[in-house]
């Protein structure tokens, strides 16, 4: 553990993993969306929906799927402010598959954008986003993160990374997961430097890449 | 990478002739990439943030239980009477334990240290000790460095949550590491510093987690003033010239070990204790 997880982080309470990372989760999900949110409905598994409700999950969901951070004092007001802005909320319980007991699932729908995300609090106020669309991600939020939904055939990781290569970004760490020989598959690379817009572009445009989603410290 | 045991930041300081704070701030920026003086800056930002919370209190918050609020203003007006039996410095620190446990309680910002359930204990210790004796805040910045450092250890080699150590692992580390500050405050030295933490972490050994409706708010609230008034009176014992028996390694092994051993029931699962007494099955 580093300095600042041990004095720090600011956070509003009352909890480091049912609230602070649970706007954490939110925020992620923010970012992948990448364009104003219309309608979320928002389904708590376990301990999230269990005990959540006096631990502010709910609203710490919300404040981060409005872009707020952990430590913005405005988190328990998310829901009206939510209110506010016309955004529509719902939610519900769930009973996921081989899910960490804090997690939820997100279904989110922006202007011409759905992304569905579950997303796990692993404690401390580390997450994990564990599946993007259905497909299997894990990656924790704390670094710059390409995440490439491609045919699974010959070449695409190669395309991926040598394109990073040329642009002096480093892998933290990669993964890959596919649904079937030859059917969806999915690429996520943790990288230590930012990835300059025109290169997430020049990705969309590839043959055989379905979709492309860059989540961003900035 | 973290130190894995006091003794080893203890020999470091002295091989470098360099103050215990000195070795923690040189491993932040080793570790973080940071500047001297951006960890400097950030280190000062979270004791800003710590001196907001307990200015920022909001006698009149209550939390989405019911159950916490309200008693930091009680404490509040019993110091203000002045015929505490403590005195005013140890009733202050009750009184800022208090309120930094119910702001979090009710969703206002505070400073995690370890744990958002223990963040009353080090602030508490730290703003007290400014306020009363007025020195530098560059000083108590200085403190807090020693606070991570032990901290850091304590995560290491033991655990700073209730989940994996029981409250012991973040109401005990939390005092182990305000007692470590507070004794550099005093003046006492590194060897000092390490029995002060060692004192403090004995006393809260074996302690379970068994919180009311799995909410950080009974007992873990008031846990936080025994915490922060645990960490004083070792800190004075140790300044007096008492040594932990058992050296601070040691202790703190002990406290993995009996984390290890805590039930599972008694460990953040609210399945035991006073989680399920008629009184809290009642509230929830």
């Amino acid at each position: 553990m580093q300095l600042f997880d041990i004095i720090g982080p600011v956070m509003v309470g009352p909890s480091s993993s049912h609230t602070a990372g649970a706007v954490k989760i939110g925020y992620v999900a923010h970012k992948l969306l990448a364009e104003p949110l219309l309608r979320a409905e928002i389904l708590l598994h376990g301990s999230f929906g269990a005990t959540g409700k006096g631990h502010g999950t709910d609203r710490a969901l919300v404040a981060g799927l409005m872009g707020m951070k952990p430590d913005d004092a405005k988190i328990p007001d998310s829901l009206s402010l939510a209110n506010e802005k016309g955004i529509e909320i719902e939610f519900g319980s769930i009973s996921l598959k081989e899910a960490h007991p804090n997690s939820v699932l997100l279904k989110l729908e922006g202007k011409g954008r759905r992304l569905e995300i579950v997303g796990e609090s692993l404690g401390g106020s580390i997450i994990n986003i564990a599946s993007i669309d259905g497909l299997s991600a894990n990656f924790s939020g704390d670094y710059p993160t390409l995440i490439v939904h491609n045919m699974d055939q010959p070449g695409h990781v190669a395309e991926v990374t040598s394109m990073l290569s040329h642009k002096s970004v480093n892998i933290a760490s990669m993964q890959l997961y596919r649904e079937h020989r030859g059917g969806n598959a999915v690429m996520v690379l943790e990288c230590d430097q930012e990835i300059p817009e025109q290169a997430i572009q020049w990705l969309k445009n590839l043959e055989g890449v379905e979709k492309v989603t860059y989540y961003s410290l900035k | 990478m973290s130190y894995k045991v006091l003794a080893e930041i203890i020999q470091e300081a002295e091989r470098e002739r360099k103050s215990f704070w000195e070795i923690i701030l040189d491993e932040d920026c080793r570790e973080s990439g940071l500047s001297r003086e951006e960890s400097l800056q950030k280190m000062s930002a979270m004791y800003t943030a710590m001196k907001e919370a307990d200015s920022n209190y909001d006698a009149s918050a209550r939390s989405a239980s019911g159950m916490a609020g309200g008693d930091g203003k009680i404490l509040e007006d019993f110091r203000k009477k002045k015929n505490c039996l403590i005195g005013d410095f140890l009733t202050k620190v009750m009184e800022k334990a208090v309120k930094m446990g119910e702001s979090n309680a009710c969703m206002k910002r505070i400073v995690a240290a370890p744990t958002a359930g223990s963040c009353g204990v080090i602030p508490a210790v730290l703003i007290t000790y400014e306020e009363e004796r007025k020195i530098s805040q560059n000083k108590i910045v200085e403190a807090l460095y020693i606070a991570g450092g032990i901290g850091e250890v304590l995560a290491e080699s033991a655990e700073i949550s209730g989940a994996k150590g029981g409250c012991q692992a973040e109401i005990g580390s939390a005092s182990a590491m305000a007692a470590g500050a507070i004794t550099y405050l005093e003046g006492g030295d590194n060897e000092t510093i390490a029995h002060a933490a060692a004192l403090a972490l004995k006393n809260m050994l074996g302690l379970t987690c068994d919180p009311v409706g799995g909410l950080v708010e009974v007992p873990c609230i008031k846990r936080n003033v025994s915490g922060a008034v645990n960490a004083i009176i070792a800190s004075q014992m140790a300044i007096a010239g008492i040594r932990s028996k058992i050296p601070p390694d040691e202790v703190i092994d002990s406290m993995r070990r009996i984390g290890d051993l805590l039930p599972e029931c008694l460990r953040e699962t609210s399945k035991e204790g006073l989680a399920v007494t008629p009184t809290a099955l009642n509230k929830m």
